[in-house]
């Protein structure tokens, strides 16, 4: 900050990472309009308080934890490198009590970069938070909430997510904008915790047939997912590195270009993920109003399956190539939520699973067809994107750091007799105990009065 | 005297780090936040369980469970 463009470039930096904050607030916004709007009646405050508690539970936590594991894991530790890989000096400056996670003048934005990352936390708990409404636990969800959003994303953002991750080295995995860093281990996170939960009661007939439970408020679901795409503009552009030059990067890149870059620190564009982003929305638009036949919850939700299957390729796509490919992971999302809702009695109450599960999943998995070859680091000696690299990486953040600590989780929570509530509650309904409460407060003010 | 590490701010920027008072209580700070964090899942655990018996005790009756069962 001692000339004038260096100011300039450190101002601009900070501030074009804290926009993207506030928009990605609205991801949180939308996820709980989005779930309230599918909750019944009785349902709607412990719904509302549920997905509401991440953001303070997974703030302290990415604190005093979260944003640590990502700094000292891309290594593994163990497979490319020791804790802290490449340079052990990140993860000591940034435990709770390290030198970067206060306020200092000589370190402008360390602040603002963890913020970023952890309003990522944020929605990948947000994400599971939906799918279990109705009868979870706010204890159980709490836990997995701190488990998700702290730990199990952070190490797979260190793996598969950061310039040195070992999974970009030895794989080559690709995954610019997070169908599988997020997404994925959100919807296997989801599935996870619902095989151990079970469903809601009365959503199987007796002969095993599924009862659709519609949204009650269809309105506030289509305004809820409208203010996530919104969100999703924040969450794009967060993932970005605004500006950089060759040297800095340090890899292969020669000459003086100054480029915008993935978290991979490979070049791309504004440019190119704005047209990616609206393009792939649009496909997935389109197939899941035609998928669904023209239902509002499945077309809506289709853009964002559209999306999230296109992200992680959305640095390099064509936007033709991105709506096609949106258009597709909807379809297979959509028809997927249905197979598994009938063959295993899996009780998605807002299609989480699907929408962000299996289309993060497909995603992934399109992109290593698509970008076969491409370089996935600017730095020698990392492996090029791949069918079988991506395809492993989609492993691996839906099955092994998604679905595997959620169902551990969920059983150990399940054998203590804290997952799930009572079946009277359930029954009652969520919000009864509030209503009760004030009946009796009001009840005994009326008899004092009278008394007196 | 002051708590933070700036007593004047008659000093050239580039020397200034840390801003925060009681510079060097991060460690202790950490634990303090620490315990906090795992003292209100306890606390929550036990508020949420307490509510639900409450309820059950109060209100799960024949009556209730049926006419909600209709509605639900």
């Amino acid at each position: 900050m001692n000339t004038e463009i260096g100011a300039l470039t450190t101002v601009f930096t900070e501030f074009y990472y804290w926009v993207t904050i506030p928009l990605m607030f609205l991801i949180h916004v939308g996820f709980c309009m989005y779930e309230v709007g599918c909750s019944r009646h009785k349902n709607h405050m412990h719904t509302l308080l549920k997905n509401t508690m991440v953001i303070p539970l997974v703030t302290v936590t990415w604190f005093f934890f979260g944003w640590w594991i990502y700094w000292a894991l891309p290594g593994g530790p163990g497979i490319t490198g020791g804790l802290g890989h490449p340079d052990p000096s990140f993860a000591t400056a940034y435990t709770p009590w390290g030198e970067s996670m206060a306020p200092r003048l000589d370190d402008r934005i360390s602040g603002v970069f963890w913020a970023a990352f952890l309003l990522f936390a944020w929605t990948a708990a947000s994400i599971v938070s939906g799918a279990v409404i109705e009868r979870i636990r706010k204890v159980a969800f709490f836990i997995i909430a701190v488990m998700i959003g702290s730990v199990t994303w952070s190490i797979d953002a260190a793996w598969g997510w950061h310039y040195s991750g070992w999974m970009v080295e030895i794989l080559g995995y690709h995954d610019a904008y997070a169908s599988g860093v997020i997404h994925g281990i959100a919807g296997g996170c989801a599935l996870g915790v619902l095989v151990v939960l079970g469903p809601r009661l009365g959503k199987f007939r007796a002969d095993g047939t599924p009862v659709d439970i519609r949204p009650h408020n269809p309105w506030l679901v289509c305004i809820g997912i409208f203010l996530i795409y919104t969100g999703f503009w924040g969450f794009y552009v967060a993932c970005n590195v605004p500006i950089i030059d060759a040297a800095t990067i340090g890899g292969q890149i020669t000459g003086d270009t100054l480029t915008a870059t993935t978290i991979y620190l490979t070049p791309t564009t504004l440019s190119a993920i704005v047209f990616n982003f609206l393009m792939s929305l649009a496909g997935g638009m389109l197939a899941g109003y035609m998928v669904s036949k023209a239902d509002a919850f499945w077309t809506y939700s289709g853009g964002l399956a559209g999306l999230i299957t296109a992200s992680a390729g959305n640095d390099l796509y064509h936007p033709i190539q991105a709506m096609i490919i949106g258009g597709v992971g909807t379809v297979i999302a959509y028809k997927l939520h249905f197979w598994v809702e009938r063959k295993f009695k899996i009780d998605d109450a807002v299609g989480a699973v699907a929408v962000h599960g299996y289309a993060g999943f497909v995603g992934l998995i399109i992109a290593g067809f698509v970008l076969w070859g491409h370089p996935s680091s600017p730095y020698e000696g990392f492996a090029e994107i791949t069918p079988w690299g991506q395809f492993l990486g989609a492993m691996i953040m839906f099955w092994g750091l998604g679905f595997l600590p959620a169902f551990i989780v969920a059983k150990i929570l399940n054998g203590l007799g804290v997952l799930r509530i009572p079946r009277e509650i359930e029954i009652l309904g969520l919000d009864f105990t509030d209503s009760a409460e004030s009946d009796r407060a009001r009840q005994e003010l009326i008899d004092a009065q009278q008394s007196a | 005297m002051s708590t933070t590490n700036i007593e004047t701010w008659a000093v050239d920027l580039a020397e200034v780090t840390y801003l925060h008072p009681f510079v060097g209580s991060e460690g202790l700070l950490a634990i303090v936040g620490i315990v906090l964090w795992l003292g209100w899942h306890v606390w929550q655990c036990r508020f949420e369980s307490a509510q639900y018996e409450l309820t059950i005790r109060d209100h799960a009756t024949d009556e209730n469970i049926a006419k909600r069962l209709k509605e639900h």
